[in-house]
């Protein structure tokens, strides 16, 4: 079951004009922003299929520019996105792309900074419900049937087991799990679908864990 | 992941054999899913029913979307409908009049709430607050209305689409106009197999509609077929609750509405390409809008 909850379906509260191309496309554009965990000053978005074809009309450009400055799908300011950006430093180039990718709406987002880059590819699924498909080349099978958190750590021994152990404290029971690295010693992804909401505090104390670069939430 | 339905047929058992409301089974559903208090879904709905009532009012003060394409036709409806001499009666022209007023908000950028998708946000609550003046429903009954809507909507999503993209309009226009003629059903007081049965006959009804938005926007034909959707729901809803049924079990139409939107070809999902957007006026708009080739870079 891709849509779990009411709110899949009579919801987002968003700014119009599209689901899957504004709100979809701010909500993308926000997870990678989560998972990069600051503000960017520069990304490139390439945009496939549906997006490539409609972006302009469909504002999926401020949309996911309005994300990656942490708006939610029903800020007011998404409209602004563009001069917000500005403001806050950070430039943009939307690339739209030929190529055939398994979903209509995919948008594969770089950003940066002086210090670090990352990519993440992110799909809309419909009614402003999306999935990351991809991180820094990791490719993510997630389910969609339930939440999930994503860690990107070090490939450090005890790391699996710290972050198990810290949702074990709080009875957060693991679904499925899956660990990918690029190569031994660098850096490495967990991928955790849950049972139970993570919440923000929980969140956090994983996020302080040794050798834990980033945690986020999607899919939920 | 643990659900009391997965279907249609197994949501109208459910409510009939525990002589509930599909809106308490998908109520019940949604506290078992989340973890969450009845008490806090409601109000979660309950906010979500204020922004789309606020959407029809902004949209019948009057709206006008930045690319010129839409805006102004709710305004219209309603002066029309105050001449009191329209032909397919008061209720459905205003049922029409607040789903285009909820998409002109929609496509001028506002804020409305998705109802499966913002493309098609104006049938929910279209009919709703046109059924309103003549059921005069309470307040819960109004965000049951939702909850209704959410569990017919909830089982297209999860078992064919409602993305324009992945399935034509069909997924995102005809599965909102089956959710709002199911919800209607609820509401005058049908049965939960009613309800089954003005879904299945609004969606079949609005099978192998096409997504084809000129110049890619939620504009042109998306509002007008909000219009049209709204008015299928109404007649399917007093349909089922004369006791006309669909030959066709509900399940079986979402199965048919899926594969005939995989079967469409991409120019016919959401890319501009084809249909109503190919038309050459299709083409001049969107010529005139940006100026030519739908392509370039910000920044």
């Amino acid at each position: 079951m891709k849509f779990k909850s009411v709110f899949d379906i009579i919801g987002p509260v968003m700014i119009g004009p599209s689901s899957s191309h504004t709100a979809g496309a701010a909500r993308i554009g926000r997870v990678a922003r989560d998972l990069f965990g600051k503000q960017p000053t520069w990304a490139k978005i390439h945009l496939y299929g549906s997006f490539a074809e409609t972006y302009k009309g469909h504002g999926t450009d401020i949309a996911i520019i309005g994300g990656l400055l942490d708006y939610d799908t029903f800020d007011e300011r998404i409209k602004t996105a563009f001069k917000d950006a500005e403001q806050a430093g950070l430039t943009y180039e939307f690339i739209p792309e030929t190529a055939h990718t398994e979903h209509p709406n995919t948008a594969r987002i770089i950003i940066g900074d002086e210090s670090s880059e990352m990519s993440m590819v992110g799909i809309s699924i419909g009614g402003g419900k999306t999935e990351i498909t991809e991180l820094n080349g990791f490719p993510l099978r997630l389910s969609g049937d339930m939440a999930a958190i994503l860690v990107v750590h070090e490939d450090r021994s005890g790391c699996i087991a710290s972050v198990s152990n810290c949702l074990a404290k709080y009875d957060i029971n693991i679904g499925h799990m899956e660990v990918s690295r690029r190569e031994k010693g660098n850096m490495a992804l967990m991928v955790i679908e849950v049972d139970q909401n993570v919440n923000a505090q929980i969140l956090k104390e994983i996020g302080e864990l040794p050798n834990i670069t980033q945690v986020t939430r999607i899919a939920d | 992941m643990e659900v009391l339905f997965r279907n249609v047929r197994e949501l109208v058992e459910r409510a009939t054999q525990e002589n509930k409301l599909i809106s308490e089974i998908m109520i019940e559903q949604e506290i078992m899913i989340t973890d969450r208090s009845r008490e806090e879904i409601m109000a979660q709905m309950d906010r979500n029913l204020t922004v789309m009532e606020e959407a029809v009012e902004k949209g019948l003060r009057g709206v006008h979307s930045t690319s010129g394409l839409t805006g102004g036709d709710a305004v219209l409806l309603q002066n029309y409908l105050k001449k009191g001499n329209t032909l397919t009666g008061e209720l459905m022209l205003d049922a029409v009049s607040k789903a285009v007023a909820t998409n002109e908000v929609n496509a001028a950028m506002g804020t409305i709430c998705a109802t499966p998708t913002a493309g098609s946000a104006g049938v929910v609550p279209g009919t709703l607050f046109a059924v309103k003046n003549k059921l005069n429903p309470t307040r819960e009954q109004m965000i049951r209305y939702l909850f209704t809507s959410g569990a017919f909507g909830f089982v297209v999503a999860n078992n064919a689409s409602i993305s324009g993209a992945a399935g034509g309009c069909q997924a995102e226009v005809g599965s909102a106009s089956g959710m709002a003629a199911a919800a209607i059903v609820e509401m005058a007081g049908g049965s939960p197999a009613q309800c089954a049965e003005a879904f299945a006959i609004t969606l079949k009804n609005m099978l192998g509609l096409v997504c084809d938005p000129v110049a890619g926007l939620v504009e042109v034909p998306c509002v007008k077929r909000n219009a049209m959707g709204a008015s299928n729901s109404l007649v399917a809803a007093d349909m089922a609750l004369a006791g006309v049924t669909s030959r066709i079990p509900c399940d079986e139409v979402i199965d048919a509405m899926y594969k005939i939107g995989q079967t469409m070809p991409a120019s016919l999902r959401e890319t501009g390409q084809g249909g109503l957007a190919a038309t050459p006026t299709g083409k001049w708009l969107e010529a005139k809008i940006f100026g030519g080739a739908v392509v370039g870079s910000g920044n």
